[in-house]
């Protein structure tokens, strides 16, 4: 547990002070939303209905771009050697390193990302609701971009193979992350999807220490 | 399966069996064919558009077979280290990707008459397509790394990620959006389509599974000679 805390510790602190976290990230995020009106166009009403799905799409892409940061440089300083010869199971070093990702960039960013909504119009009473899918949903985010990106630890310019890699498996938590928001007016409300979001969340959770723990022995060889 | 395990004995069994194979293959679609654009009739509402279905409904079920293929060799690889495993895994995926391929465009050109449009964001036809980039996803993977070895470890991994995701992506979007005819085939109270019809689904259906079966024998061959060869190479490398 000891050395749990202090992997979590390490890279939460790195994530905070070494730069292209949350703080690039949340920079990220709002050159996304500089484009869409652009795109699109400024239509008010256009806007309001594309925004829950657009900062989601914008929070997808921040969480996937920093997900070289998670193995990458331990991999490459020989961090990673130390940390697997350490008393503690491979899988638990590296559910730590995705919780640390998570506290340092997709929480932050996901706590943001609805207030940044506001700047295309986002439907206010869909605001609370967006929140806590996003909030919850981030967990999920960070867990499967680690797993990306322990499959490409070792490769230089691994960066579209996680794109592809982590896509397919962002469907669902983006699919159960709107609808909480479609939902809300409904009969059911947004409680079934956020439970559903939950229950993804759960599942990554579950598989992601074993198949990122495979994916970094497999450089170990 | 560990008889497999022997390369040698695996293509004295596979030669054996080849033949045959691909003679049962060709019969297969010789009469399914015939029996899917010859003699069974056209539907009273779809009209002759009805026989894109005999390729696309076995390319559709085959991709998802395949995938499922895929995640049962990648486990035997990672618990019984069958030699031949991560090969049979690797060399399924193209033929798979080929079969989503095909299902994706018969459903597109089918959809065109029968829809009015190309392509839809409805909940089957988004399955389909996240299966194909999972296809893709692995297949980059195996093209990725320069050690086969580290490329197998890594692509099981893939594989086995992909099938957990398969059937949640599969709810979540019927969930989302869905109008695309439901299932069937494989029902309660049995299947929904007259036997006129559903007799050269199967035919085609066992023709297309042969085909795999047999290219897939195939291209198994050329892997493991493939790795035989880059193996020789390696060991006259170092003598050098």
């Amino acid at each position: 547990m000891k050395a749990f805390l202090a992997i979590l510790k390490r890279d939460i602190y790195l994530g905070l002070r070494q730069g292209g976290g949350a703080g690039a990230g949340l920079a990220f995020m709002l050159s996304v939303l500089v484009l869409i009106p652009i795109a699109v166009g400024p239509d008010q009403n256009l806007l309001q209905r594309l925004a829950p799905g657009v900062m989601w799409l914008a929070l997808l892409l921040a969480v996937l771009l920093t997900s070289e940061k998670i193995f990458q440089q331990d991999f490459e300083d020989g961090t990673f050697d130390a940390l697997v010869g350490a008393n503690l199971p491979l899988e638990l070093t590296v559910l730590a390193k995705a919780l640390a990702h998570w506290i340092s960039v997709s929480l932050p960013l996901a706590l943001m990302a609805p207030f940044l909504g506001i700047l295309i119009n986002i439907d206010m009473s869909a605001l609370a609701v967006l929140w806590m899918a996003m909030t919850l949903g981030s967990l999920a985010l960070s867990l499967l971009a680690s797993i990306g990106g322990a499959i490409t630890a070792g490769l230089r310019r691994g960066g579209l193979l996680v794109a592809l890699l982590v896509m397919p498996l962002y469907v669902p938590v983006l699919i159960f992350g709107l609808s909480a928001t479609l939902a809300q007016n409904g009969p059911s409300g947004a409680g079934n999807s956020l439970i559903v979001l939950l229950a993804l969340t759960m599942i990554s959770l579950a598989i992601q220490p074993f198949a990122a723990a495979a994916a970094l022995r497999a450089y170990l060889k | 399966m560990q008889v497999l395990a022997n390369p040698h004995r695996f293509f004295t069994i596979s030669n054996r069996i080849l033949p045959f194979g691909w003679a049962a293959t060709a019969l297969a679609f010789a009469y399914g064919l015939y029996l899917a654009l010859v003699a069974s009739p056209a539907d009273y509402q779809q009209g002759e558009t009805v026989r894109i279905m005999y390729v696309h409904v076995p390319s559709a079920s085959l991709a998802l077979f395949i995938y499922v293929f895929m995640a049962i060799a990648s486990a035997m690889a990672l618990i019984f280290r069958h030699p031949l495993a991560d090969s049979a895994a690797k060399v399924a995926a193209p033929l798979g990707a080929g079969f989503c391929f095909l299902a994706l465009a018969t459903g597109s050109l089918w959809g065109k008459p029968m829809w009015g449009t190309w392509w839809v964001w409805d909940a089957r036809l988004t399955s389909m397509f996240v299966l194909m980039l999972l296809y893709l996803g692995y297949m980059a993977v195996w093209r990725a790394f320069d050690d086969p070895q580290r490329a197998a470890s890594l692509a099981r991994i893939v594989a086995l990620v992909g099938v957990i995701n398969i059937p949640i992506v599969k709810f979540s979007v019927d969930w989302w959006n869905t109008l695309h005819q439901p299932a069937s085939i494989l029902r309660k109270g049995g299947p929904a389509i007259d036997a006129s019809i559903l007799w050269p689904l199967a035919m085609m259906f066992v023709a297309s599974a042969l085909f795999f079966l047999c290219t897939h024998l195939l291209l198994l061959k050329n892997d493991v000679r493939a790795r035989k060869l880059r193996a020789e190479q390696m060991k006259a490398m170092d003598k050098r």
